[in-house]
């Protein structure tokens, strides 16, 4: 059976969360004991969140915790009911067709281990075999090829328990995927990897787009992450879709600014900043720009350091750093956008 | 002086406040021991009404009997069922190491917690046990169901010494449990162990008095009787004079050999973190 | 593959896992072999003390003990994803996992550990049903042995009910679960005697409105030839099935409930 391509159609989803909360108990404790009434709070996680992801694309969903990321990704994953709106994956509701639904997506939250602690790695995949009902000799073919890509042969006689935090997250992938899913989501998959680890998931997550064709959703805190995979990025901000666009164009306007921390071996000094940069707050021996390379390339910047660093009775530079903006700068620039316009 | 007891009653505190924090755990296992009390009682009363020739010459009378079968429920959380959960969760996360390995003594530090922990889940299921056993079964009209009080004040007095003591031994047989369970990397067989043999010989399945009269002097003298048959014995008024001292000095004795053992194995586990690092 | 053959799978699984740390296992078997035989031993001792007990002999009373604690145990080696459900699975968040299988949750929960501990119970639990065989007379082994087994099915059943009864709970509170003990270590309790020893309240509640009466004191009546409705009192573990199938169908709407509150 072909998979079925796995068009995702979100439209103005809504959900909100009751949660209690908790008077303090006091020294002795006895307050616990007393007959108080719990206040219940109404968290409003979405209101009101519509998105279309078309069949064989990479998109991003990044947001600051809160936002209301998890709430998507956990009503996609059919674990979850909204409170209203429409939700398709594939012709497929999640929540209300679940068991079809799993069947055909595959899931890794990168904080959470759904192989088994205390068994093989690969006696776990045989174990999900059967689950998702893969018939033998697909699953022995799907099986090499992931064992190969992702490199698992070295532990897949170990126990999960013993494997490293990198293999682990190859090992999940690899489960996530036994039974070809067309969409895969994925929920923080590079969170604490080590560099190679992340670049090596990176690269199998494309590869894995480019030539099975598979659907991609991924939430990350790593814009490394996002530059190097998402062709498509939505910011989720304060349960609403902030911004959805095409990567390049993420790139080009938010995403351009370079933040230049420079230090010196006693008090700056004084320059006047030209066109495209702008001074931050900085203490004691350093000075911090954020710069626009387009208008000013960085190696001009660090030249028209060097040149006022050492004069009149200033210190001279010793040392200059280069950063991009976060995905917390980029987001809050969104927040931002979103306040001052109406 | 007090400032050195600092950090052991701050961790008292944390401790008692975090358990009293759980209300409906605390009135969930008050009706669990209600439900138990009640089934032991209909138990033993069939027995000894079946019997009426040998009720005569039980140790035990069915109202001494009923009121042991209060106390033991009332005192069900003095018992040292398990290990302390954070150990637990520590050995299980790999941090053990870093919480053994602090400027404190260990030893008192778990200790204090222990008792906290115990008293903080033992002092609300005995109120409210007492209330229920003692005050509202006798105005319900069903007397002869329920706890009676004290045979005298003496008694009584000597009761709340033995509880304490109580006390005391369950908190350094769970610092023992805590030992074993950093040094098997789990809480599961500690607690298997000491679990049957907390139940069996505290007198919390049978009242002691009732085993056969062969064993009677090794049951007394075992440590387990100081965590409920003993001031249950208190209570009934059945131990006076030189024996209430020798039940008394039993439980001391226990609590020093207890603490001697448990000081010296932590120096060791302690020492073997040090070079290993866990 | 069909549902029994995955949770053969699952069981398989579970055991190789748990064999890993022989020696925690080896103590945990001891401890619990231990529990299970202290309980007894008490039973044995108030015999010795008063001879009889309304006129149900040791024998007798072996016979209820040992029937219970098999079906009690025979539960906790499947049902030990439904006891430890609020503690292991939701408040871990790891039940999102089970739902993003394509299998019924509750084939998941059944798999998720087959436990070898509570063989301990069993085998203890099968030497004092034999003991009490061999003290006792009973009807022909013709209706003996189906109707033991019969019995012991129903047991099972219940219990289990009452296991995902819990787990259904879970999803309300996790602290007050201690209650549902009553039912599980409270009914095997409740169940080592002859119902008749009890306050006709409490016989009444845990035959009609909580069938444990129903899955172990009927049954045995029947086997000891006792019953003043010996009909009835065969078709009586029944209502164990009915038991698991209400208790089926609440764990149906609380997994429903949940995805639509989330935690």
């Amino acid at each position: 059976m072909p998979p079925s391509p796995a068009r995702i159609v979100v439209e103005d989803l809504r959900k909100s969360y009751r949660v209690a909360t908790r008077p303090p108990v006091g020294p002795a404790g006895l307050a616990a004991w007393l007959p108080s009434r719990r206040p219940w709070r109404t968290i409003a996680a979405l209101r009101g969140v519509t998105f279309t992801i078309e069949p064989g694309t990479i998109t991003g969903l990044i947001g600051p915790n809160g936002a209301g990321k998890s709430t998507v990704i956990k009503i996609l994953s059919g674990i979850l009911r909204p409170e209203s709106g429409r939700v398709t994956v594939g012709g497929l509701v999640p929540w209300a067709q679940r068991l079809r639904h799993v069947g055909r997506i595959g899931v890794v939250f990168g904080q959470r281990s759904q192989l088994w602690w205390d068994l093989p790695v690969d006696d776990g995949f045989a174990l999900l075999r059967d689950i998702y009902r893969v018939p033998p000799t697909l699953y022995r073919a799907r099986r090499a090829r992931l064992v190969e890509t992702l490199r698992l042969a070295d532990f897949l006689d170990q126990p999960v328990r013993q494997l490293s935090l990198g293999q682990r997250m190859r090992a999940e992938l690899a489960a996530a995927l036994l039974h070809a899913p067309p969409l895969l989501i994925l929920d923080e998959p590079t969170i604490g990897l080590d560099a190679p680890s992340k670049l090596a998931i990176r690269a199998f997550i494309r590869d894995l787009n480019r030539q099975d064709g598979t659907t991609i959703l991924l939430t990350t805190h790593d814009m490394h992450d996002i530059e190097a995979l998402a062709e498509r990025v939505i910011v989720i901000g304060d349960g609403r879709v902030l911004a959805d666009s095409p990567f390049e164009t993420l790139r080009a306007t938010t995403l351009s600014g370079r933040r230049l921390i420079a230090s010196f071996d006693g008090p700056p000094p004084t320059l006047t900043l030209p066109e495209g940069v702008s001074r931050l707050p900085a203490t004691g021996q350093t000075l911090a720009l954020d710069f626009d390379p387009a208008r000013i390339a960085a190696p001009d910047l660090i030249q028209l350091l060097t040149q006022a660093g050492g004069t009149a009775g200033t210190a001279p530079l010793a040392d200059v750093t280069i950063t991009r903006p976060s995905i917390e700068d980029v987001i809050s620039r969104f927040y931002e956008h979103h306040a001052s316009s109406p | 002086m007090i400032h050195a007891a600092t950090p052991y009653l701050a961790a008292f505190r944390a401790r008692w406040q975090t358990t009293m924090r759980y209300r409906a755990a605390a009135l969930a296992g008050f009706v669990t021991q209600c439900w138990w009390g009640v089934i032991n009682i209909m138990i033993y009363a069939a027995f000894y009404h079946g019997a009426h020739d040998a009720a005569g010459t039980a140790p035990l009378g069915l109202h001494q009997t009923v009121t042991y079968v209060w106390i033991m429920q009332g005192t069900l959380a003095l018992m040292p069922w398990s290990c302390d959960p954070e150990i637990a969760d520590a050995v299980r996360s790999g941090a053990v190491a870093h919480d053994l390995l602090r400027p404190i003594d260990l030893w008192w530090w778990w200790s204090c917690r222990a008792t906290a922990r115990i008293l903080g889940r033992l002092v609300p299921r005995a109120l409210l046990i007492v209330a229920f056993a003692g005050l509202v079964l006798p105005l319900a009209g069903l007397g002869a169901w329920a706890l009676r009080p004290p045979a005298s004040l003496p008694d009584a007095a000597l009761f709340a010494v033995s509880i304490l003591m109580g006390l005391a031994l369950s908190a350094s047989i769970v610092v023992l449990l805590n030992i074993v369970t950093v040094r098997t990397l789990s809480p599961a067989g500690g607690s298997a162990v000491i679990t049957p043999l907390a139940l069996i010989l505290s007198g919390n399945l049978l009242p002691l008095a009732l085993f056969p009269g062969a064993v009677q002097t090794l049951l007394i003298l075992q440590p387990f009787a100081g965590l409920g048959d003993l001031p249950c014995r208190f209570w009934l008024g059945t131990l006076h004079g030189g024996r209430a001292v020798l039940a008394l000095g039993q439980q001391a004795a226990w609590i020093a050999a207890l603490t001697m053992i448990g000081r010296a194995s932590l120096r060791r586990t302690l020492h073997r973190l040090e070079i290993q690092g866990g | 593959m069909n549902g029994f053959a995955l949770w053969r799978r699952y069981a398989r699984a579970s055991l190789s896992g748990q064999t890993r740390y022989p020696g925690a296992f080896l103590m945990q078997m001891a401890g619990h072999l231990a529990t299970t035989l202290m309980g007894f031993a008490a039973i044995w001792v108030l015999f010795h003390r008063f001879g009889t007990v309304r006129g149900w002999t040791v024998g007798q009373v072996a016979l209820f003990y040992g029937l219970v604690n098999i079906e009690f145990a025979l539960t906790e080696t499947i049902g030990y994803g439904f006891e430890r459900f609020g503690d292991d699975f939701l408040r871990t968040g790891a039940f999102d996992r089970l739902l993003l299988r394509p299998r019924w949750t509750v084939l998941q929960l059944l798999g998720h550990q087959f436990r070898l501990r509570p063989l301990a119970r069993l085998a203890q639990g099968a030497a004092i049903l034999a003991l009490g065989l061999a003290m006792t007379p009973v009807r022909p082994l013709l209706f003996t042995l189906p109707m033991m087994l019969w019995a012991i099915a129903g047991g099972v059943a219940f219990f289990l009910g009452v296991l995902i009864g819990q787990a259904a709970l879970s999803f309300r509170t996790i602290e007050s679960l201690e209650i549902v003990n009553v039912l599980t270590y409270g009914g095997v309790e409740a169940g080592q005697y002859p119902f008749d020893l009890y306050a006709r309240w409490f016989r009444q509640l845990m035959t009609y409105a909580i069938p444990l009466g129903a899955v172990s004191y009927e049954p045995m009546l029947a086997i000891l030839g006792r019953s003043p409705h010996p009909m009835a009192a065969t078709l009586a573990p029944a209502a164990g099935f009915a038991f698991l199938a209400i208790m089926l169908l609440y764990w149906q709407a609380a997994v429903r409930r949940h995805a639509s509150t989330g935690n």
